[in-house]
């Protein structure tokens, strides 16, 4: 069942350039969908304006976001904030940025669920400490009087993992939550990533540029250029053949260890002026 | 071929600052436990390992940013290891360093040609304004971006000019630290590009440190894999991927995911 599904949803920098163009996608529960592009194609603000966290200099000029049902934006703005807080979650790139370096962690984890979700203090740090368990921190009760610095940087992913399923959330916007990390720590932290995800059955949208890391846990996504989506399609298809140029070329540039000469081989010209020339006729 | 670096049991250790007693020193911590390599003029040396292990520390011996306990540093002919900041200095020139983050590398404050002109004024050269133009040819960006901000750059454009400081002073070894890690794929093609053509055209040395084997294996003929402060393996490239001997090296390379939705990964 679809529990994501955005239509035609434009965004652009008030009364100025446009930042996404008519962009639609559809996320089933239990689902994980791919936003793949360049950096400044639009992954992440795809991911803003459903959590309703653009910033002020940029507005949505049209199209729906339906969230179980409900178009987001016809509701009012206290309303579309409560059903976001209840529903929806976010795993942010940065770990160190997105964790208040000035208090311990416990409160960090646990003030959603007894501020917004009206939880018992007591329930909420129990919950906090099965959460941690989960992410495979071992001594949850230590790190929750932790500060944020005292934590390596795969450590704090966790947390974050942690704090995003905390309030059983149905839609987790996962912004290039690896990116920061080395390789090996990002294999840990997204085998727990798909782990949660399955087991509690979230709708799940990852933001990337890396297509290995998409063929790993997605099973469909979105190429994104200026802001427009350039091909939506399943992960297999997409991997066995790209049907658009640019993502063709998208996928020659990662690398590959098993093969020396494939990858690494920058979008050429030719595609990039006849996706920008596809962008600009709309 | 000669060999530009000599590095002969190297070891590092710093005070653990965490388990520091309110009286007294704190305990050392070991983090480069006796290493021995050399690099010969014109290679491209990959120094990978996971995240600990010691990479980005050895890399900062070479350029003597930081200074080793003991063991030798030697540079083109002469030991580094103990001199002095002020004997350094008209030596540095000959090695520099490419940072891992452009961002908090290039200072927000200054236009681009300033900063690229700053290690130019720092080691006496004349006509700089030619020099930095020359620079910006050499990393493929537009003259007119001296007049640029480094927030008016996009990640690949500000890790070209990160280049284009490192190559303007015309040193001979080139430290890259790291340095597309932080880039989206087509922009990491776009540098690692450039590196390897810079490389070639300028006769430059180059460490690239980087946890990922993927793109070392593209760029670097020999590679040293690093964990907990030892080197595991130090063998041409084409070798360690064709039979790779230590269990973190295997580790290493099973945590690339492939772009192949049926390699069993997860």
């Amino acid at each position: 069942m679809t529990y994501l599904s955005v239509h035609n949803l434009s965004v652009r920098l008030k009364r100025g350039e446009p930042l996404l163009r008519s962009v639609s996608l559809q996320v089933a529960a239990g689902q994980v969908h791919g936003l793949v592009g360049e950096s400044g194609a639009g992954k992440s603000m795809i991911g803003k304006a459903i959590l309703g966290i653009l910033p002020r200099s940029i507005e949505i000029s049209g199209g729906e976001i339906v969230l179980d049902g409900v178009d987001l934006l016809s509701l009012p703005p206290a309303e579309r904030r409560r059903r976001i807080g209840a529903s929806c979650a976010l795993i942010p790139q940065d770990p160190l940025t997105a964790l208040n370096p000035t208090r311990r962690i416990g409160p960090q984890i646990t003030n959603r669920l007894v501020d917004i979700l009206g939880w018992k203090r007591q329930a909420a740090e129990a919950r906090a400490r099965q959460l941690l368990l989960d992410v495979q921190i071992a001594e949850p009760d230590r790190v929750m009087r932790q500060y944020p610095h005292e934590l390596s940087g795969g450590m704090r992913q966790r947390i974050l993992i942690a704090s995003a399923f905390a309030a059983e959330p149905k839609l987790i916007v996962a912004d290039e939550p690896t990116t920061a990390l080395d390789v090996t720590v990002q294999k840990q932290i997204l085998q727990l990533i798909a782990g949660m995800q399955a087991r509690h059955g979230t709708a799940l949208l990852f933001v990337t540029h890396d297509l290995g890391v998409v063929s790993k846990i997605c099973q469909s996504l979105s190429v994104l250029y200026a802001g427009k989506v350039i091909e939506d399609t399943g992960v297999r298809r997409f991997f066995a053949g790209p049907a658009h140029p640019y993502s063709a070329a998208l996928l020659a540039a990662t690398p590959k260890y098993t093969d020396p000469l494939a990858g690494l081989n920058p979008v050429p010209e030719a595609v990039l002026s006849a996706v920008q020339a596809e962008v600009a006729r709309g | 071929m000669a060999d530009l670096y000599t590095i002969t049991n190297l070891h590092l250790s710093l005070p653990d600052m965490t388990r520091k007693p309110l009286m007294g020193h704190a305990p050392r911590l070991e983090i480069l436990k006796g290493l021995s390599f050399a690099i010969p003029k014109g290679a491209v040396m990959g120094i990978v390992g996971g995240s600990g292990s010691g990479k980005s520390t050895l890399g900062r011996c070479l350029v003597r940013l930081l200074t080793p306990s003991s063991g030798e540093v030697q540079f083109d002919g002469t030991d580094i290891t103990n001199l002095t900041d002020a004997e350094l200095r008209p030596m540095r020139r000959r090695f520099q360093m490419i940072f891992q983050d452009p961002m908090s590398s290039l200072n927000p404050r200054h236009r681009i040609g300033t900063i690229i002109a700053a290690p130019l004024q720092l080691h006496g050269f004349d006509t700089i304004k030619p020099r930095v133009a020359q620079a910006l040819d050499h990393v493929g960006l537009p003259r007119d971006f001296d007049q640029r901000y480094p927030h008016e750059l996009s990640g690949g454009q500000r890790q070209r000019v990160g280049i284009a400081r490192a190559i303007a002073l015309e040193p001979d070894f080139i430290l890259a630290d790291e340095i597309v890690s932080g880039l989206d794929v087509s922009s990491q093609a776009q540098v690692l590009n450039l590196l390897e053509r810079l490389v070639r055209d300028l006769g430059l040395t180059l460490a690239f440190i980087s946890h990922d084997l993927s793109v070392v294996r593209r760029l670097c003929a020999q590679v040293i894999v690093l964990q907990s402060g030892v080197i595991v393996e130090n063998r041409p490239t084409a070798d360690l991927f064709a039979d790779p001997q230590a269990h973190c090296t295997r580790e290493l390379l099973d945590a690339i995911p492939l772009p192949d939705p049926d390699q069993v990964w997860l």
